[in-house]
């Protein structure tokens, strides 16, 4: 009985075992399909997201090319800088990670609102620069409590430089961080805390200081810890970039220059080098790549007396009477005048029921030529200016450089104004006035012109050629620098007897014994400059006041002083270095203009930097560090 | 094997000397659980780089203190398992309540006992101690008896009652696997078919009632399970990298110590929970489905076993312990390959682990306690037989 009942059991439990062992080996054929589906007909794009996984790309910044000066001296260069970093998706809570930071090293209150504005615009895996330029105590600080600072790394990386601090801030611009908006250009602008050209040089030769950067393919575990690199692939280091300028001049130019609101620019007429290019006052480059306050910002952005702006090339100025060179040209050119007829000036000029004054209110009596530049007769100008005609003086004006940007290489150049007739209808609608005329005889009213332009005037007086500045002898040609082509300077065609004429008035400027800058002469024994002042009014003088008498320079506001211009060349025999300055709102060019152009005018002959041997371009090539960050 | 001459009726009697008991075991049974332990030893060197430390000294050791617990389990009379079966069960239930309470009154969700080389997990002794007690049950029962639900109840709640004390921990992978190994135990002992398919769709039914009840980690591993893409870097993360471990390593893998997914640390837990992953990534296609076919011979065994035997209790206990055995396996491999939801479910004998080793060797003493025993005859109550 038993025995039967078990059988059925025995029946019952065996054809159940069948049906449970079909059952699991189903399961075991499932698990070994599945495993052929992921390991043979996947295993490619499987294989791929494991690369993917292990191995990471890294970009390594290349070193950013040198900016030096004609003889080697560096204006930008690369400094070793330590900074720190912060993860976001590495760290548990980012406020108390900063927490945690600011108990370490310092951190202010700006630079903790742009990291947590930075990292909400980044993703989070991005490092964001917290702070850099931290010195051995900090990063020994940041060392000991990492394990209180998820998230934060230090590294050492290079951070621009600028030695020279504010004096040539204005041709090399600086280097900034990365606007959004250009974020994907180049892989290298993603890279945490790297800078790009923002103005000047720096922006101009950009791609060229830049270089191209390498790649490091690197091991990762899961953490993105580096466990080994696997390639390495070296970048190209950015190119040196040689300037024409002397820092040793442009050093004592600024510092001449002082607290004034000024420019000046040297050139060597030879050749067009720019050699001295200040504008005051300046900005400190540093700054910018440091990162600068909306406070700083702002103060820099309302200062009246416009540092951010490179007014040698930015500043748009009326020349006065540094444009009478050009009228005293044009006149003799077109037969209006010979050099010894004179005119005679009795302090102003009738026009209509109006009178033009001449500076000189009692008036030059007979001025020939000479002695009219040499004395700056206004009167002498108002009349061969309205033999000659506004469109005649303004061909001239253009000859020498004036009406149309130099192409220095700066970005923010300007252009000048040089009216014509034709100009005013297209512009202003309105017909050419002879009293404009007037104006445009002794360098007001329309005519307006940059530093730059004045310092190529000179040059181009000098030796009659179409001299063309230059800031630095390479150029960008497909993103490489080469030596720019020496071409020679056009042959301007002026005759020999004009230009000396002119040039002897300007010599009379500063040695004749009535000139306006006669108590400017050089200080050096035998050699003299010639040159030309230029005084510009900013405001109109009304009849009521030139009666009342003018007033004392110090009882009139700053802004609305006039400003002080002098142009000029030197030596007077073999005419090597031209110059312009001009001080805003200075007064009296030859009591304040004059003396700053001897002044430099005498540092540029002492050191004569255009016959000492240039740094040699190749050398520096290869004096360029090469190694990495 | 036949039985000959005196050494049968002996058999038949149970009255065996240790000797003759150590020559009726299955040696080859044991050689195939060293060969899959040795595969574990390697796979442990190799989760820990190329190093003994700390996992596989301490894997090995405990293999071979499981090997002599194996051989003397087995050679205990099945008759005094038996007898054993509902206090052994009786005892695990109560260390499952022990955990339970001093879960609730420490505070945490503490599911094991330090006991010093391992940490005793009730919840894992449950599943050896449910098939005796089980087996036991239905030895008794004759097949008419268990086609009355009457007498299903005692077993249900048998069942139900650990079930719900390790829902409570909170693991639903080890619920789901108990509730699974007694249910082929209730197939195998005859229950009819009609009767599981009402209690599975009794059971679907209760999911809209029971989903809230689940913990939400519980609720996010079974929605990562439906897609496991849906957060790539938080719950899905693990069987993703899972997944690219496996398929990266192709046909013949990357090769010993050459994994990079498992050696950069993608892989979560390489040295328990996925290593079958990490096998994988080394010995490729090859290697997964060569160590799958070891576990499939000791399957067949595990059944041959069963079927072999002369009594119930026998044939319940090894099919459950296979059962048991089979659910390790597929679970922890159809987990990895993201056929299933992330549930801590170990693969027998490599995983590194105590608790799991102990239930495995326990399992497999019992197994081979029924091959030794197998021709033992067993009364209705236990004794020598009454009928």
């Amino acid at each position: 009985m038993i025995i039967n009942r078990d059988n059925d059991r025995i029946r019952l439990f065996n054809r159940r075992a069948v049906v449970l062992g079909g059952g699991q080996s189903l399961l075991v054929s499932a698990l070994v399909g599945r495993m052929y589906y992921l390991q043979v007909i996947e295993a490619d794009r499987y294989r791929m997201l494991a690369e993917e996984n292990r191995i990471n790309l890294r970009l390594l910044p290349p070193p950013r090319g040198r900016v030096l000066d004609r003889f080697g001296e560096p204006l930008a260069v690369n400094r070793q800088n330590f900074r720190v970093l912060i993860v976001s998706e590495q760290t548990r809570d980012l406020a108390a990670t900063l927490d945690a930071l600011a108990d370490v090293i310092d951190l202010s209150e700006y630079d903790r609102d742009r990291v947590q504005k930075e990292v909400r615009r980044r993703r989070s895996f991005v490092p964001v620069t917290v702070r850099e330029n931290l010195n051995w105590e900090e990063m020994a600080r940041i060392q000991v409590n990492a394990p209180d600072l998820p998230g934060v790394i230090v590294d050492e990386g290079l951070m621009r430089h600028y030695p020279q601090n504010q004096t040539a801030a204005h041709v090399l611009g600086y280097v900034s961080s990365v606007d959004e908006d250009v974020l994907i250009d180049d892989p290298l602008l993603q890279l945490p805390g790297f800078r790009i050209g923002k103005a000047g040089m720096e922006q101009e030769f950009d791609l060229v200081l830049r270089g191209a950067g390498g790649t490091s393919q690197v091991e990762v575990n899961a953490l993105g810890r580096v466990i080994r690199e696997l390639e390495r692939k070296e970048g190209e280091a950015g190119k040196d970039l040689i300037l024409t300028l002397d820092q040793r001049l442009q050093r004592f130019t600024a510092e001449r220059l002082g607290a004034e609101s000024a420019a000046s620019v040297v050139m060597d007429i030879h050749t067009g080098e720019v050699l001295v290019m200040v504008s005051t006052p300046s900005y400190d480059p540093n700054a910018f790549n440091r990162g600068l306050t909306q406070r700083e910002w702002n103060a820099l952005v309302g200062d009246p007396r416009a540092p951010m702006t490179n007014k040698a090339i930015s500043g748009q100025y009326s020349p006065g009477s540094t444009f009478k060179m050009i009228v005293a040209l044009a006149a003799l050119e077109q037969g209006a005048i010979t050099a010894d007829q004179t005119v005679t000036c009795k302090g102003y000029t009738e026009l209509g029921s109006r009178r033009a004054h001449c500076w000189e209110g009692r008036g030059h009596g007979a001025m020939d030529m000479v002695q009219a530049i040499a004395q700056s007769c206004d009167v002498y100008f108002y009349e061969i200016a309205s033999r000659v005609g506004v469109d005649r003086i303004a061909k001239m004006a253009r000859r020498l450089g004036l009406g149309s940007s130099t192409g220095v290489g700066l970005a923010g150049e300007r252009d000048g104004l040089i009216p014509t007739e034709a100009w005013k209808r297209a512009t202003l609608g309105e017909s050419w006035q002879k009293g404009e005329t007037f104006n445009v005889g002794i360098g007001q009213g329309h005519v307006l012109a940059t530093p730059l332009q004045l310092a190529v005037m000179a040059s181009r007086l000098s030796t009659g050629l179409a001299v063309e500045p230059v800031l630095t002898r390479q150029m960008m040609m497909e993103d490489t620098v080469r030596q720019r082509p020496t071409k020679p300077f056009e042959v301007l065609d002026f005759d020999p007897a004009h230009l000396a004429v002119v040039r002897l008035g300007m010599f009379e400027v500063l040695n004749g014994p009535r000139g306006t800058a006669r108590a400017s002469q050089l200080k050096i024994p035998g050699v003299q400059m010639s040159g030309k002042t230029g005084t510009t009014q900013v405001k109109s003088i009304s009849m009521a006041e030139r009666e009342a008498g003018l007033p004392d320079i110090d009882e009139i506001p700053w802004n609305e002083r006039t400003h002080a211009l002098f142009v000029a060349y030197a030596p007077e025999e073999n005419p090597r270095y031209a110059l312009s300055v001009i001080v805003e709102h200075g007064g009296s060019a030859s009591i304040v203009a004059a003396p700053i152009a001897r002044d430099i005018m005498t540092e540029v002959l002492r050191l004569d930097p255009s016959r000492k041997p240039r740094i040699n371009d190749d050398q520096v090539a290869v004096s360029q560090p090469g190694a990495p960050a | 094997m036949t039985d000959t001459g005196f050494l049968a009726a002996r058999l038949r009697r149970g009255d065996m000397t240790l000797a003759e008991k150590l020559w009726q075991m299955s040696w080859s049974l044991v050689f195939w659980l060293c060969a899959i332990a040795t595969i574990g030893f390697f796979m442990l060197y190799s989760a820990a780089n190329a190093s003994l430390d700390p996992w596989t000294t301490r894997q090995a050791m405990r293999f071979g203190l499981g090997l002599v617990m194996l051989l003397t389990i087995a050679m205990i009379d099945i008759r005094l398992v038996m007898r054993y079966a509902y206090p052994f069960y009786a005892i695990v239930l109560a260390l499952l309540v022990f955990v339970e309470v001093r879960g609730v009154v420490g505070g945490g969700a503490q599911r094991w006992i330090d006991l010093g080389l391992i940490n005793l997990q009730p919840s894992e002794l449950i599943k050896v101690a449910l098939v005796l007690a089980l087996a036991r049950y239905f030895h008794s029962l004759s097949l008419e008896d268990t086609g009355r639900p009457m007498f299903l109840i005692v077993p249900l709640l048998m069942v139900f009652v650990p079930v719900v004390l390790i829902l409570r921990q909170p693991d639903l992978g080890t619920s789901l696997m108990v509730v699974m190994g007694a249910g082929v135990l209730f197939f195998m002992a005859g229950v009819r078919l009609w009767k599981f398919i009402t209690l599975i769709v009794a059971t679907l039914a209760a999911i809209p009632i029971t989903w809230p009840l689940l913990a939400e980690y519980q609720q996010n591993r079974i929605l990562t399970f439906i897609n496991p893409e849906r957060d790539p870097l938080g719950a899905g993360y693990h069987i993703l990298q899972s997944k690219i471990a496996l398929g990266s390593g192709g046909l013949f893998g990357k090769g010993f110590l050459q994994g990079t997914q498992s050696h950069l640390n993608f892989l979560p837990e390489q040295q328990t929970d996925f290593i079958f992953t990490m096998l994988a990534e080394e010995m490729g296609l090859v290697g997964g489905v060569s160590l799958i076919g070891l576990y499939v011979i000791v399957l067949i065994y595990g059944f041959a076993i069963a079927l072999r035997c002369r009594h119930q209790f026998g044939r319940l206990v090894a099919i459950g312990v296979t059962t048991t055995f089979f659910l390790y396996v597929f679970i922890n491999v159809a987990m990895v390959m993201g056929l299933i939801p992330v549930v801590g479910v170990p693969l027998p004998l490599i995983s590194y682990g105590g608790t799991a080793l102990l239930t495995i060797m326990l399992c497999m003493g019992l197994l081979m306690s029924v091959y030794v025993h197998r021709d033992v005859q067993i009364g209705v109550r236990g004794g020598y037989d009454d009928g």
